[in-house]
Formats: structure tokens, sequence, C-alpha cells
């Protein structure tokens, strides 16, 4: 067991691509990090760095406290479960969970005891002799952790160890990976490109963009006080709505009406190089049909009406789509996550609002509803940059805050 | 209806499967008959012979000629699949596995040979091999061999080292092998069916080879059985050679027949196996 630092670590190819710029970040020992982020972000070369399988350009990575850069895989005793398994077809279940521990030259029955308690903590148990031909993907995924946790390393390195496994299993292996981690106590360091993996299993998540680190902190505060766009934008399903907002007058012109603000805001937009523009970000979570709330929550919001377009019954609650008027909010970091969702009309970005509202509301397709809106849980972003002008000492205060 | 469709078509489909069939192996059914026949009846013209006999098999046997071939032939195609697979695997593992400087040149080079005409060669092979004081001798058939062999064996074998997945050799090393313990305990088991496929492919083409083995010898020292049948005399050099030379074609060849048919599957799926994926 062991902490696990990057100072600085950057990777350059020949051709001058940056894959991973001047990370910086310390992983405390026993700790569970997730790095995520879409594909092409830097966080499976970050990964393959810190397990030796790439080398490192420039920057120094410190294993237990020892610089580890020019050590060869082997050297660093640390475990690596791969997306796609990596089982070793021509050896049975206990062949592969047993090859670590060969290399090491353990002796036959050490290897065996291992192997058996390993292989209980997972429910191998009964399948040890068979090939991983005739093994299921759970199970399979199930023996590359053995294959990972039999020799005791200093840290597991995972590469989206899920995301071959259909949605259920994945669901269910996901509280596997994390009671293991939790059992094990050992340092985990694990890369997904979904935000609800990252979300659920972390202490604490680092998302990444372009090779470089965007924020880092556990998973709530990345939901409540995103720094910038990105996160806000990556964080978050159904993600959060961003609307084009005018600064005019003291207030906003959004297509939701207009929107006071706080002193603490106009403070920031009163600077000679404050944009007249902003970007709008609202939760879904943070909309509620207009007849449903309380007078004393009703002052700390905002309404308006808007033509329902889809509603979507979860039981619990609804969400609901409305279509709203207006300029489409436009930035650099909304177009990489609509291209990483695979839509070229993203979610936040469109002219739909995405809304949850309580179970109780009688909102029906087609029609128009009045919704209310909280406005402590605004978020203003500068569209340039992409930063949260409402973010005060890593906290968002909303757009009313003085 | 749909029943007798069915059969018809196979029908057709058996004679076409006949036809063709019989027409690739008629020169070898030729073959064979004329090895069982009796001088007498040698020129009879008859498929099947009017008098069996195994003279003829007997006789090659016997001279010291064929003998002698046949263990140049085994000698020299065993030596030749052996240097060839082990060249060719190291070859195809770097191909297959890293990018280096020159590796274009390097693919198309031995593309460029598997494709050059041998027989503008033999003159320059003839005269270099005069001067070395290889001709004549087992490796100089043994070298050219090598050379036109990689080719193939480069091909096949990296289509089969790229199948395999490049994750396992990463998993060898964080389990703690070196890189010679992840090419010998992970890739290289799992490489053993291509390995095998491109020697079997291999050692038919030195096997059958006639240009070289004709050109680049000139006693039994080295002569293989393809060259050596062209000289074949008989018992004495009075006799007709022909049911003897018949009888020594079928014993070079139904090796290779049961070889291949023994192992077709394997053949096959190690010549397609990276053009299609499965």
């Amino acid at each position: 067991m062991a902490d696990i630092v990057l100072d600085k670590v950057s990777k350059s190819f020949p051709d001058g691509t940056v894959a991973v710029q001047d990370v910086d970040l310390e992983i405390a020992d026993g700790e569970f990090v997730i790095l995520v982020g879409p594909s092409g972000c830097g966080k499976s070369t970050t990964l393959n760095m810190i397990a030796g399988l790439e080398d490192i350009s420039s920057g120094e990575l410190r294993i237990a406290g020892q610089r580890v850069n020019d050590k060869a895989p082997r050297d660093r005793d640390i475990a690596m479960v791969f997306q796609s398994y990596a089982l070793y077809p021509n050896m049975t279940v206990r062949e592969n969970m047993a090859f670590p521990l060969r290399l090491a030259k353990l002796d036959k029955e050490t290897i065996n005891a291992k192997v058996d308690e390993a292989a209980k903590v997972l429910e191998l148990t009964s399948l040890l002799d068979r090939k991983p031909a005739n093994l299921s993907g759970g199970q399979r995924q199930r023996v590359a952790m053995g294959r990972a946790i039999v020799r005791q390393p200093k840290a597991f390195l995972m590469d989206e160890p899920l995301s071959n496994l259909d949605a259920k299993l994945r669901v269910q292996m996901r509280t596997v990976v994390s009671r293991l981690q939790k059992q094990l106590g050992t340092t985990t360091v694990y890369v997904t490109h979904d935000q609800t993996e990252a979300m659920t299993l972390g202490d604490r998540v680092v998302i990444m963009r372009g090779g470089a680190v965007q924020q880092v902190g556990p998973p709530q505060e990345l939901y409540d006080h995103p720094r910038n766009l990105f996160v806000a934008g990556f964080i978050g399903s159904p993600s959060m709505n961003f609307l084009h907002a005018a600064v005019q007058d003291g207030s906003l012109r959004t297509a939701l009406g207009d929107v006071p603000l706080g002193d603490r805001v106009r403070r920031e937009l009163e600077a000679a190089d404050a944009p007249r523009e902003l970007i709008l970000g609202i939760r879904p979570e943070h909309f509620e049909d207009a007849e449903l709330i309380d007078d004393d929550t009703r002052r700390r919001g905002l309404e308006f009406d808007a033509p329902v377009e889809i509603v979507e019954s979860m039981g619990s609650d609804k969400y609901v789509y409305f279509t709203v008027e207006g300029e489409r909010a436009s930035a650099a970091e909304l177009e990489e996550l609509a291209a990483d969702a695979g839509s070229a009309d993203f979610a936040g970005a469109g002219g739909n609002l995405v809304t949850r509202l309580s179970a109780e509301s009688p909102v029906a397709e087609g029609q128009s509803r009045r919704v209310w809106f909280n406005l402590e849980k605004i978020h203003l972003f500068d569209p340039g940059t992409g930063r949260n002008l409402t973010l005060h000492e890593g906290r968002a205060a909303g757009a009313l805050a003085d | 209806m749909a029943v007798e469709t069915t059969t018809r078509a196979k029908l057709r489909w058996g004679l076409l499967d006949v036809l063709v069939v019989v027409f690739a192996l008629i020169p070898v059914l030729w073959i064979a008959s004329l090895s069982f026949k009796t001088p007498a009846t040698l020129t009879d013209g008859k498929f099947f012979p009017r008098e069996w006999t195994l003279d003829n098999y007997k006789t090659i046997f016997e001279t010291d000629q064929f003998v002698r071939a046949l263990i140049n032939s085994i000698g020299i195609a065993l030596i030749a699949t052996l240097v060839a697979v082990v060249l060719g695997a190291m070859a195809a593992y770097a191909i297959s596995r890293l990018d280096f400087p020159g590796k274009g040149l390097l693919v198309g080079v031995s593309l460029l040979i598997a494709m050059f005409p041998q027989v503008s060669l033999v003159s320059p092979l003839f005269e270099i091999e005069r001067q070395l004081g290889l001709f004549d001798t087992w490796p100089g058939l043994i070298l050219p061999y090598i050379t036109f062999a990689l080719p193939l064996a480069i091909y096949t074998l990296s289509a089969f080292f790229k199948q395999i997945p490049w994750d396992l050799e990463k998993a060898a090393k964080m389990d703690g092998a070196t890189q010679a313990q992840a090419f010998r305990r992970v890739i290289a088991p799992l490489a053993a069916p291509g390995l095998f496929t491109t020697a079997i492919l291999v050692f038919i083409f030195c096997w059958n080879d006639f240009l070289f083995a004709i050109s680049l010898t000139s006693t039994e020292r080295s002569r293989t059985v393809p060259a050596a049948l062209s000289f074949f005399t008989g018992a004495s050099q009075f006799e007709d050679p022909t049911g003897a030379i018949c009888a020594a074609a079928v014993v070079i060849t139904v090796p290779i027949i049961l070889f291949v048919l023994f192992f077709q599957r394997r053949i096959v799926s190690g010549l397609t196996s990276g053009a299609v994926k499965g």
C-alpha cells in the first residue's frame, strides 16, 4: 500500500501532440480516485504512465515516496485491470490468477492458498478450472479483478473495467468494486468515461479535458460547485441546462425571463474585460411546477411559462422537456460535450429545457405550463474562458448573492 | 417443392464439384496408375493397370539415387523451414507490434522478394554460390529457400500476431513478466497454431521446389527428389525409367497430400486469418 504522487506529469508524442499536460495529483494511501473525461482527454494515458506502460515525457511520478519514472511495470508493484480483461486464453482461471505469483517465484502451496482466498472473495471458487472462453462477461471481469488482488500490490489501476458489461451487471459490479476496495484498503486509480460511475465510486474525482485537469474533488462538490462550464456539463444526468444570457442594466436577459443579479455577481461584471454575454446553467432538479410550491420558496426564484414537449414519468418524479425560445448558448466546451455525447444537439445547449418536477405535477404533453426555478442554484459562466462566475472561494452561491 | 429444388441444386453442385475434382486429379491419378504398371503394359493407354505390380517401388528404394535424394529433400526442407519460421516469427512480431523506422521498407522489400521471378535469379545465384563454394551443398539450397520462404512466413505470421490482443502483453508485464517472459509464456502459446500453419506452408514450398534444386546442384550430394527425378534411369541404364519415375513422384506427393488433407482447416484459417474478421 502506498500513496501516488504525480508532479507536473506530461506526455507528448514525437509528432508534437500533447496527450497529458502538467498533471498534479496527490493520491493518498488507500484512497479511491477516479479519472473521468470524454474520450481523448488523456485519462487512459495518465493511467498507463502510472502503470509504466507508457513513458513519462516530463515531470515526476512517485509511488510510496520513491521516484519510479524509469522503472519497468514489473518493478512498480502495482496491478492493473484492463477494459478487455486481458485474461490469458490458454490458461485456466486458476492459472490466470496464479500467473503473477508464479512470476514472483512463490512456492506452490503459498500460490494455491492465495489463489483460493482471492477466489473466495470474488466467488470464483467453482470456476477455477475453467478456461476464460467458457466464462460470462461478469465472470471474466471478476477473474481479472482476482488476478489483480491476488498478490496484494501497492496500488490497483483500473482502465474502464466495467464498460464491456451490460447495464444491469455494470451496476452490480460497481458495488462489488466499491466493497472490494473498502475491504482491501488499497490505493486505487480508476479510469472511466461514465460520469455515473465516477460519481458513485470514488472518494475523489478528477475531471480531465484535453490532457489537462479541470477540477479535483469529492463527487458532491463537483456536482454542486463546478469550477467551469465543462465540469458543470459533464457531471450530472440528465445534464445541466445551458441558456444564453445577455447582461443588461444590472440584470440578465434570458429565455426564461429577466434574472436579477446580486451585488457579488454585479461586481464581477463591472470589470473592464467582463463579458457582456454569459451562459446561464441550471440543473433539472432546480425547477418545479409553480402550482406545487409555497410562497416562501416562490420568493427565492422566478417563474416562466413554456410549452411542454415531452413528459417522461419515472414514478418518483417526472422529467419534463420544454421548448424555449431564444438564442442558443454556444461555447467550445459545450460543443465538445455534445460531440462526446454523440449528438450535435446536446440536451443542454439546444432550445430544449430538461426539468425534473414532482410526480404530483399534473403536467401534460402539448400544454403550456407555468414553471418555477431556483435563483440560488443558478450558475453563470463566461463563454470565453468557461469560468464559473458564481463561484466564490470554491462555493457556488447563485445569482442573488450579496 | 422446396425439397425438390434443394435436391436438384444439390445434384447440380455435386456434378460441378465432381467435374472440378476430376479435372484437377486426373494427372495425379494417371501417374499413380502408371506407377503400378509393368514395363510391358506401360504404354497400353489404359487408365486402370491390367497387371498390378510393386516392382517400380521396389526399384526406387533399391537405388541409392532415390534414397539419397529423399534424405536430401527431407533434411534441406526441414532446416529451411525451421530457420524461416524462427526468423519470420521474430520479424512478424516486430512488424505487428512495433512502429520502428524502416518498417514500411522492410514489408515492401519482403513483398518484392515474394513477387520476384525466381528464374531471373538463378544465374546470379549460380555464379555467387560457385564463388563461395556453396554450389552443390545443403546450405547452397537452404539459403535461397529461406530467402524466398521468409516473405510468406512473415505475412502469415504477422496476420496471426495482429490477432492477439496487445492488452495480453501489457497484462503480462503488469503481472511482473519481462518482455521475454511475456513473449514465451503468453504470446508464443497463443501464436502456436500460426507457427504451425506457417511451418507447413514453408515446408511444402521447399519440398516442391524444382528450379533451384536443378540449377544449384550437380551431384547426389545435395540433389533433392524433384531434381533427382529428372536424372532417373531406373535399375539399369537400358531400362525404361517411366514406371520408376512415376513411383518416385507418388512417393513424394502422397505425404504432402496427406499433410494438407489432415491440416486443411488449419491451413485455410491460417491463410485467411486477419483478412476476414471472425
